[in-house]
């Protein structure tokens, strides 16, 4: 039965619809897997055994049919920054103890609508504010993958660490996460597995916690290529809950993969071979080139000149819009409450317990940089930086560029409570050096692994879009993936 | 802003002090509830009254991920509005976040407008008067923006010993906040731009006005200066929920800030609260108190934007507003400038009015609003809404006047019995016998009779001819006052053979 949680969610929907399984194995055999990992891994923060059972039967009900969605019977498992009805959602925090919203998301109820079934709610990073899963109320997520010779645990990345570790570590079929500065993407390529980002408006926000409004997407960690297409068409929408998601054609972005990408033109931005970088790091590009170019692609080197701005101005804009989002998590109406002797230490005291260190950290900076005094300095300028990187790759993009090839990240996943990055957060932030220009432009990117550094830890590429052209992503990506092959951990636990 | 001084000092809005005359300042923050079935950003209903928090959806409530979506209707009132304040439109405007922590503020912050609103600058034109001689003057007050914003809900202090009750019906209806220059400079002024900021809104349905419902309320700006000298530091009174408050809250403010001045002292810029109750402003807090906002745009909201089109298409459908309204009344219907001003003044009483006057003698039509109607209302205490006789009704009345059925004096009697007992006044006259007597032989025979029983003061008025009147006065009398006055007097003057 274990044999059925190593199915992708395009084999899964193959057996499925030919009904060689049903989703109640296929679920009972992700559930018995949670049971008996989850412990290990720390990866779901409430697993839903009764709802999964009754969603699953459900499915098979509709697939005995011969009726279902794209996505029916498959077993998912949900961020906690995802709003799910009657169900957890605390976006790891403390502050959000005990709630259970009235709604569901639109990108789950979109999930739902399609047939998948939910598993349970995946740990992250507080408020998705992080890039190692360590400051998430609910303790660290450990990564199913490990340096060769060594039982050091290490971080599946963040925000959406649960997401990455689950998916990998076979605990679901696939995972919804989002990414505000790289929360998809980083953990992807610490964990081996497939995250995209899509372009800004292409999914719904509504019922999603907000971190930073303008920059939070939503998107899919899968274990391949395919998987992520399958999954983006189901989580994509436009909402008019929503006013930021755009009104434009869902396609059919599974049709892309296979796609000969020859006479594709492909960037490769000089900015991005920063200092320290590894060597592996390089080579892995390199080698992320030449697969494009023997596959007919055309390599052009281009510069995208104010990156080197975009991970400052992003810790200007993203805690400033942080600072405000969290302005409700006052212990009035909802969630934690520490009782005070007015209403502002009530506030204080609230507020206090129930944010962590690095959330703390954001709102200190976001409230800062907003200040009267300081607003034209930092917020003013950060925006005016933003626009800049806008127009970077607008140019590129311009010039004929179709794809921009990247490294996703400075190095492999380090280890849990790693002294360099927990003494200096800016260490931690560097993290998301290749991840954040994206977001500030508001850009589809995607994390695909590519091969193993020297330790036997997964490396990813990192592919850059045209806006709403996620499809020349999946179908670059996947000639990557062609060439790479799939990244598994062994398994030990 | 930028203050521009835009009046020359008069005399006769100084108020004197003890070291010579002293000028006020005077400028006015209205937030008008915007006339929506739907709050500003949510679906949640805006009606009045209903239990507390009954009208409240999860954007209100300020749930995890939830986010705002503009009403529309809001938008076409602000711009409404904006067109009945001769405004700049402005076709792309920007939503900020106001940020500061309240428990009736769930977001943590304000969805408001703060440096692209979507009305720019426009004008009032407020009369003020009569003065001794009956006169209005008119004062041309400056608007400087209007914003869209939210209104937070409402803090319940004094229903639990040691805990504070949150409605938050109100959380998340659309206000315009209507931004006037510092261009008033006396209360009756500021009392008048209320007065016709308030007609304005209800002419345009876009705000009822009613300011005891709260759906206006005015921050008054309030500062002093020796006449024509620098502008003074001003203090901010808030939330003045009546026109009248706003008077006193003035009157009171400028004083008090005189008297400081005079005694050598400084004006503190601060926020205060007028007590109604005690008639004074008190302190709310000081600049240093005041807070930092930290207004950014709102992430979760695209700019506003619009093209001419679309404004034209909400201008096209524009009632006719109180100026214009007056300045026909004046030039095709004859109505003196104090009778179209009273008129207009309320967009009821206009709407009441032109009912009546519709295909009859605007002036005759507008003495029985004014004189009748309106002098009964105000006897009863009762606003146009709920007046007892009805606009056909009343019609019908001048009508009968008109036609010549029933004199001036009776139509008095009968509009009381309408007032008091309802009824088609056409019937009443019928049934009750108040037709005019319009029957020459009738009315010669009670002539005779009357000259007749009095020869001495028949003999009298051959002599001296105003003598007449009394005798009509007789005929009157004798004939219950259905006799026709003019016809009466006719009569009396070729009998007595008096000729004019």
């Amino acid at each position: 039965m274990s044999d059925l949680t190593k199915l992708t969610i395009s084999e899964a929907r193959e057996k499925l619809r030919s009904k060689d399984i049903s989703s109640v194995e296929l679920t009972d055999a992700y559930l018995g897997a949670i049971d008996a990992a989850n412990q290990t891994f720390n990866a779901y923060v409430a697993v839903t055994h009764d709802k999964a059972r009754d969603m699953a039967k459900a499915s098979d009900y509709k697939l005995a049919n011969g009726e279902g969605g794209a996505l029916e019977g498959i077993p998912l498992g949900i961020k906690d920054l995802f709003g799910t009805e009657g169900v957890h959602t605390q976006a790891c925090s403390h502050v959000l103890d005990g709630f259970k919203p009235r709604y569901e998301s639109t990108v789950t109820a979109n999930l739902w609508a399609d047939g998948a079934v939910m598993l349970g709610k995946l740990n992250m990073d507080e408020f998705a504010m992080g890039s190692s899963n360590e400051t998430s109320y609910y303790g660290a997520v450990v990564n199913p993958w490990r340096a060769g010779g060594s039982n050091r645990q290490l971080v599946p990345g963040g925000s959406s660490g649960g997401s990455a570790a689950a998916v990998s570590s076979w605990l679901c079929a696939g995972a919804t996460a989002t990414d505000t500065g790289g929360s998809i993407r980083q953990p992807a390529a610490f964990t081996g597995t497939v995250g995209i980002k899509p372009t800004y408006g292409r999914v719904s926000r509504w019922g999603v916690v907000a971190f930073a409004s303008s920059l939070d997407q939503a998107g899919p960690i899968t274990r391949d290529v395919r998987d992520a297409a399958i999954m983006l068409k189901s989580m994509a929408s436009v909402d008019p809950k929503d006013t930021t998601s755009v009104d434009l054609p869902v396609p059919d972005y599974e049709a892309a993969i296979g796609r000969p990408i020859k006479g594709m033109k492909v960037g490769i931005p000089k900015e991005y071979r920063v200092d320290g970088m590894p060597e592996e790091i390089e080579v892995l590009w390199q080698k992320g080139i030449a697969w494009l170019k023997d596959a007919g692609a055309e390599i052009v080197d281009i510069s995208l000149p104010h990156t080197k701005y975009a991970l400052p101005a992003y810790y200007i804009v993203a805690p400033a819009e942080a600072s405000s989002n969290l302005a409700r998590y006052d212990g009035v109406r909802y969630g934690l409450r520490v009782p005070g002797k007015d209403i502002t230490d009530m506030y204080e005291q609230t507020r206090a317990a129930g944010f962590g260190r690095e959330v703390k950290r954001r709102i200190m900076i976001g409230t800062y940089v907003l200040s009267a005094g300081y607003y034209d300095a930092y917020y003013l300028q950060a925006q005016k930086v933003r626009t800049l990187i806008k127009k970077d790759f607008e140019d590129v993009f311009a010039a004929g560029v179709d794809v921009i090839l990247t490294p996703a990240t400075p190095s492999a996943a380090f280890g849990i409570a790693d002294q360099d990055m927990a003494s200096d957060p800016v260490k931690m932030y560097l993290n998301d050096i290749f991840t954040v220009t994206v977001n500030m432009a508001g850009l589809p990117g995607i994390a695909v692994p590519a091969g193993l550094d020297a330790h036997g830890l997964p490396l990813g590429l990192q592919l850059i879009g045209r806006p709403f052209d996620e499809e020349t992503l999946f179908q670059t990506a996947h000639v990557i993936e062609q060439a790479a092959g799939r990244f598994e951990p062994e398994k030990w636990w | 802003m930028t203050l521009i001084d835009t009046r020359t000092p008069d005399p006769k809005r100084l108020i004197p002090g003890a070291t010579g005359d002293w000028e006020i300042i005077i400028g006015l923050e209205v937030h008008a509830q915007v006339t929506s079935n739907a709050k500003l950003f949510s679906g949640a209903s805006t009606s009045f009254g209903a239990e507390p928090n009954a009208n409240v959806s999860l954007v209100d409530a300020a749930m995890p991920g939830m986010l705002p979506v503009i009403n529309e209707e809001c938008v076409k009132q602000a711009i409404r509005t904006g067109l009945g304040l001769k405004a700049q439109i402005n076709h792309k405007s920007v939503f900020d976040r106001k940020n500061y922590f309240y428990p009736d503020l769930p977001q943590g912050y304000q969805i408001s407008q703060f440096k692209q609103p979507i009305v720019g600058e426009g004008k009032i034109t407020i009369s003020v008067g009569p003065d001794r001689k009956g006169e209005f003057e008119d004062v041309e007050i400056g608007i400087e923006r209007l914003h869209l914003e939210q209104d937070a809900g409402k803090s319940i202090h004094d229903q639990h010993p040691t805990m504070s009750y949150v409605d938050l019906n109100r959380s998340g209806v659309a206000l315009m906040e209507i931004v006037s220059k510092p261009d008033m400079r006396s209360a009756d002024e500021a009392k008048a731009y209320v007065t016709k900021l308030r007609t304005i809104v209800r002419y345009l349905g876009t705000c009822d006005g009613n300011m005891d419902e709260g759906s206006m309320r005015a921050d008054v700006n309030v500062s002093v200066r020796k006449p024509g000298g620098e502008f003074g530091t001003r203090c901010e009174i808030k939330n003045v929920n009546s026109i009248r408050f706003v008077g006193q809250a003035i009157e009171y403010e400028a004083r008090r800030q005189i008297a400081i001045l005079e005694d050598g002292g400084k004006i503190d810029q601060e926020t205060r609260l007028f007590d109604p109750n005690k008639g004074e402003t008190r302190s709310m807090r000081s600049k240093e108190e005041a807070h930092d906002y930290r207004y950014f745009p709102d992430p979760d909201l695209l700019p506003l934007e619009f093209d001419q089109a679309y404004v034209d298409e909400l201008a096209k459908d524009l009632p006719e507003l109180p100026d214009d309204k007056k300045a026909r009344l004046i030039s095709s219907l004859g109505l003196s400038v104090y009778d179209a001003s009273i008129l207009v003044s309320e967009k009821a009483i206009a709407d009441y009015f032109e009912k009546v006057a519709a295909g009859r003698d605007g002036k005759l039509a507008a003495n029985w609003v004014i004189n009748d109607l309106l002098g009964a209302l105000n006897k009863a205490g009762k606003d146009i809404e709920n007046a007892p006789v009805s606009p056909d009704q009343l019609g019908a009345v001048v009508d009968l006047i008109r036609e010549g059925t029933i004199s001036g004096k009776i139509a008095k009697d009968l509009f009381e019995i309408v007032w008091n007992e309802g009824g088609d006044p056409r019937a009443l006259v019928e049934s009750r016998g108040m037709k005019q007597v319009t029957d020459t032989g009738a009315i010669e025979k009670a002539v005779d009779e009357v000259i007749a029983a009095n020869p001495d003061k028949a003999e009298q008025a051959r002599a001296k001819p105003s003598m007449a009147g009394w005798f009509v006065g007789q005929v009157m009398k004798a004939t219950g006052g259905k006799a026709n006055p003019q016809a009466v007097n006719d009569l009396i003057k070729a009998k007595l053979g008096i000729v004019e």
